[in-house]
């Protein structure tokens, strides 16, 4: 466990980065992990951090990336383009939400 | 008279059969199963046809032959369910009402999900699965000739039906062909949509390691979009590929279309359920168990065996007006093949990940967590006369609790 410093606040993230409290999450913030991590947000990247932090609060768990297409409407091809590498991974971690873990 | 029916006379479906039979006022509660098909198959033993080890008959049965004489079983197709009504409908057009409704009707292969991986010049002929019986004889008679070659295990998405399976698979291959005197003329690949061998970090790193000791090749984080089936190659949506002359693939795995026409499901139309009683979250007087669940426990015939007896409990609360228990914990137990004839066992729940120790009893075992054996080995190819002797008939298994004990482990 660490402490960080987004937009000014003290958050809580584990050893990797990801929030322990999805909570003190801001547009800001995710801006600046956004750009830790090598990305420019643009509308679609948007839209895909959206649809994680909403599900994530209506259901509990992290969506998968078919739940993403199924339910968001959002290509999996798409998802590559705008966070190359371990889409879901970085997509979570600017949405300050927690590090996807694999179903077993 | 009261009903209680059952849909899927599967390996969680059967077993609740048998324990609510035992269980209930039959003068005041009727139990119905409901199956369109005929044969009961041991999935587990699927593992093993491809190398010859088992043959079609070693794992059928007629499901009939274990339902008890006191439950209806009837053998048709079911067309839709309807919570708000609490009536079934078949496709003959008869309604059936239910008081409580127990869904077990599983999870299926479903290989069109994947772009050209259906492909009539690849499918059973360079492409296999072994999770029907089907895929398991065609590879069976595609391995008599395999002379060598780019030999690829796949994953395609999680979560899948008994996630050990495949590694099972890749290790058997590796005992398989060096066997038969060909190993060094095949390539073997694992491939995996996970960043690991195993979805348990402690699993995932004794695994790993076993795969790189046979020679077998891991490429994890490996998200599939295609397979080119005139080039033999699988193609993944940051355009990796890699190229095979077999590929033995899990494809997607999803429940019954039955879910999904009676909106019942999510995306992969698993229901969602209540974690530790079974209820289902939309309906308070249906329950659902086995791979039916949207659970994030495994897709196995254990935790089949160890939700049955919690569900068991719920139901016969659920009808005498009494609070539902919270008692399942995501219990699962699987032995593990290593190939040349040793195998591992792996014990683990919710919260709790697969540790080294001794199972079921501390220190003494006989069986070792998390090691490779002999023992381990014979204690799986015994499990198949234990399915159908004990647990189909909801039997308890001596020395195995339903809760998961850390007794004996390393934690």
């Amino acid at each position: 466990m660490a402490v960080k410093m987004y937009s000014g606040k003290e958050i809580e993230v584990n050893d990797e980065g990801y929030f322990l409290e999805p909570d003190k999450w801001s547009g800001e913030i995710a801006t600046e992990i956004a750009t830790e991590i090598g990305i420019v947000l643009t509308e679609e990247h948007i839209k895909v951090i959206d649809f994680l932090r909403n599900d994530f609060k209506s259901k509990g768990s992290l969506p998968t990336m078919r739940r993403i297409k199924k339910v968001g409407g959002i290509q999996t091809k798409d998802l590559y383009r705008l966070f190359p590498e371990g889409p879901l991974k970085k997509a979570c971690k600017i949405a300050g939400l927690a590090k996807p873990a694999s179903c077993i | 008279m009261k009903k209680i029916v059952i849909l899927g006379a599967g390996t969680a479906g059967t077993m609740m059969a048998n324990h609510l039979s035992r269980k209930i006022n039959h003068k005041s509660w009727q139990i119905i199963i409901i199956d369109e098909h005929q044969t009961h198959y041991y999935q587990p033993g699927f593992l093993f046809i491809p190398f010859g080890t088992y043959s079609k008959k070693n794992v059928i049965k007629k499901k009939s032959k274990f339902i008890p004489k006191k439950v209806e079983y009837i053998s048709e197709k079911i067309e839709l369910i309807e919570p708000k009504k609490n009536s079934i409908k078949l496709q003959k057009g008869n309604s059936i009402e239910y008081n409580v409704l127990i869904v077990a009707t599983g999870c299926k292969i479903v290989p069109d999900e994947i772009e050209g991986l259906a492909d009539e010049n690849i499918w059973h002929k360079d492409a296999f699965d072994f999770y029907t019986i089907e895929g398991a004889l065609a590879l069976q008679k595609k391995f008599e000739n395999f002379k060598g070659g780019k030999l690829v295990v796949h994953i395609a998405e999680m979560p899948i039906k008994c996630p050990v399976a495949p590694l099972e698979f890749a290790f058997l291959a590796d005992s398989f062909f060096t066997k038969k005197g060909i190993r060094n003329d095949i390539e073997l690949t694992y491939v995996t949509p996970l960043s690991g061998a195993f979805t348990k970090q402690n699993c995932s790193t004794v695994l790993g390691y076993l795969l790189n000791e046979k020679g077998i090749k891991l490429v994890p984080d490996f998200n599939i979009e295609k397979v080119d089936s005139n080039a033999k190659r699988i193609i993944s949506y940051d355009e990796k590929e890699i190229d095979f002359d077999c590929l033995v693939t899990i494809p997607t795995n999803m429940g019954d279309d039955l879910i999904e026409n009676s909106d019942m499901g999510d995306e992969l139309n698993f229901i969602p359920t209540e974690k530790h009683t079974l209820q289902s979250k939309n309906n308070e007087n249906i329950f659902v168990i086995g791979d039916a669940t949207d659970l994030p426990s495994s897709k196995a015939g254990s935790v089949a065996h160890f939700q049955a007896e919690v569900l068991t409990h719920n139901v016969m609360n659920f009808i005498r007006n009494k609070p539902l228990k919270p008692d399942f914990d995501g219990h699962a137990n699987c032995f593990i093949e290593s190939g040349f004839g040793k195998a591992f066992l792996i014990d683990f729940n919710y919260d709790v990940e697969p540790v080294e120790g001794k199972f079921p009893f501390p220190i003494i075992g006989p069986m070792s967590l998390l090691k490779e054996s002999r023992l381990n080995h014979f204690g799986k190819l015994a499990f198949r006369h234990i399915y159908w002797n004990v647990l189909l008939r909801g039997l308890p298994m001596p020395g195995i609790p339903t809760q998961m004990k850390t007794w004996g482990k390393k934690l």
